[in-house]
């Protein structure tokens, strides 16, 4: 099942979000896929036209969150920190894609991962532009506890988990 | 022998702003975000104006983690910027007059980005300052600092890597 309107929904709620033009291509379990255009305002360095750290910066940010927020039993977070590690410019002109994974969570804490490409190497293993490695606040409802309790997981609905539709 | 008389103060003054000016206003990201650059002497503070675009919580409501990061990004990399060009600057190395969008120093480029998220980003103005802890030929490593109401209250804070752009030879 696809419901891209709520999904996209969600981004459409965060005002820099929307400001950015950001996409929300997939979302579930604990992942989340997010793109954004090329867009000139963006730039950071004029001489080169390259988009900025700092936007790449935010849409790893929101892509994390979002990652931790569709991780079964979450009900909020925050950022606590995360580092981003710029490997090589962004191509001017391309999009930008974001992928995050909550790769562990505890009660309190979520764990995430994410790598970011432009369309030269939209591929999974191509060199991404950036990676992010980041922990953020977990604010757990009762499954998310009791998962990290190691009981067993609930067949229940999981906030957040429905996909967010085909990239 | 007579000593050269000193600069007018407003000449200098000019010179300063005009070059931080050049500087500061050629990202586009920056001025897309609206931060600002207020200077006494070398020290540059970093003004970020609240703005609704800038929001990513609504319900508390909380500035976007990424609007944080960035902030904090352009404070450094201008930071860096400035200060090599403040020494090119006043040893008379670099002549301000010409300097425009084409004759500027080519910006660092961030090699990697650590941000300490301390507390939430309220509605409000926020404040930066970055402070080049070390700085070679190459590399350069910075700290910045954010806050909003109290100077001791800071929100966010970050260290910074940069690679520093080969000069080109003075003509």
């Amino acid at each position: 099942m696809t419901d891209k309107s709520s999904a996209q929904r969600f981004i459409e709620a965060i005002p820099h979000a929307r400001a950015l033009g950001m996409q929300l291509e997939e979302i579930g379990d604990g992942r989340a896929v997010i793109s954004m255009p090329y867009d000139a305002r963006f730039v950071g360095d004029p001489a080169t036209g390259v988009i900025s750290g700092g936007v790449v910066s935010a849409l790893m940010d929101t892509c994390c969150g979002a990652a931790v927020l569709s991780y079964p039993g979450a009900r909020g977070t925050a950022t606590l920190d995360l580092r981003i590690d710029y490997m090589r410019a962004a191509r001017p002109g391309q999009r930008i894609i974001a992928r995050a994974e909550c790769y562990h969570a505890t009660r309190s804490v979520a764990f995430v991962r994410a790598s970011a490409h432009d369309e030269d190497t939209a591929r999974e293993d191509g060199l991404p532009v950036a990676t992010v490695t980041a922990a953020f606040t977990m604010e757990a409802g009762a499954s998310a506890r009791a998962l990290a309790e190691g009981e067993a997981q609930p067949g229940g609905q999981k906030p957040g988990a429905q996909t967010g539709g085909a990239a | 022998m007579n000593r050269a008389k000193p600069e007018p103060v407003q000449v200098i003054k000019e010179r300063r702003d005009k070059a931080l000016r050049v500087l500061a206003g050629g990202i586009p990201y920056a001025h897309f975000l609206g931060v600002l650059f207020d200077r006494r002497g070398d020290e540059l503070t970093a003004v970020l104006p609240f703005d609704e675009k800038l929001i990513g919580n609504p319900f508390l409501p909380a500035l976007h983690g990424g609007v944080t990061s960035a902030f904090l990004e352009i404070t450094a990399i201008i930071e860096l910027s400035w200060s090599m060009l403040w020494e090119e600057m006043e040893t008379g190395k670099l002549d301000p007059r010409v300097l425009d969008a084409e004759h500027l120093p080519r910006l660092p480029k961030t090699i990697d980005f650590t941000v300490d998220y301390l507390r939430s980003g309220l509605p409000r103005d926020a404040y930066a300052r970055a402070r080049v802890n070390r700085s070679g030929r190459r590399y350069a490593s910075v700290h910045v600092e954010a806050w909003q109401d109290n100077r001791n209250r800071i929100f966010a804070q970050a260290t910074g890597h940069f690679l520093i752009p080969a000069r080109a030879k003075p003509e």
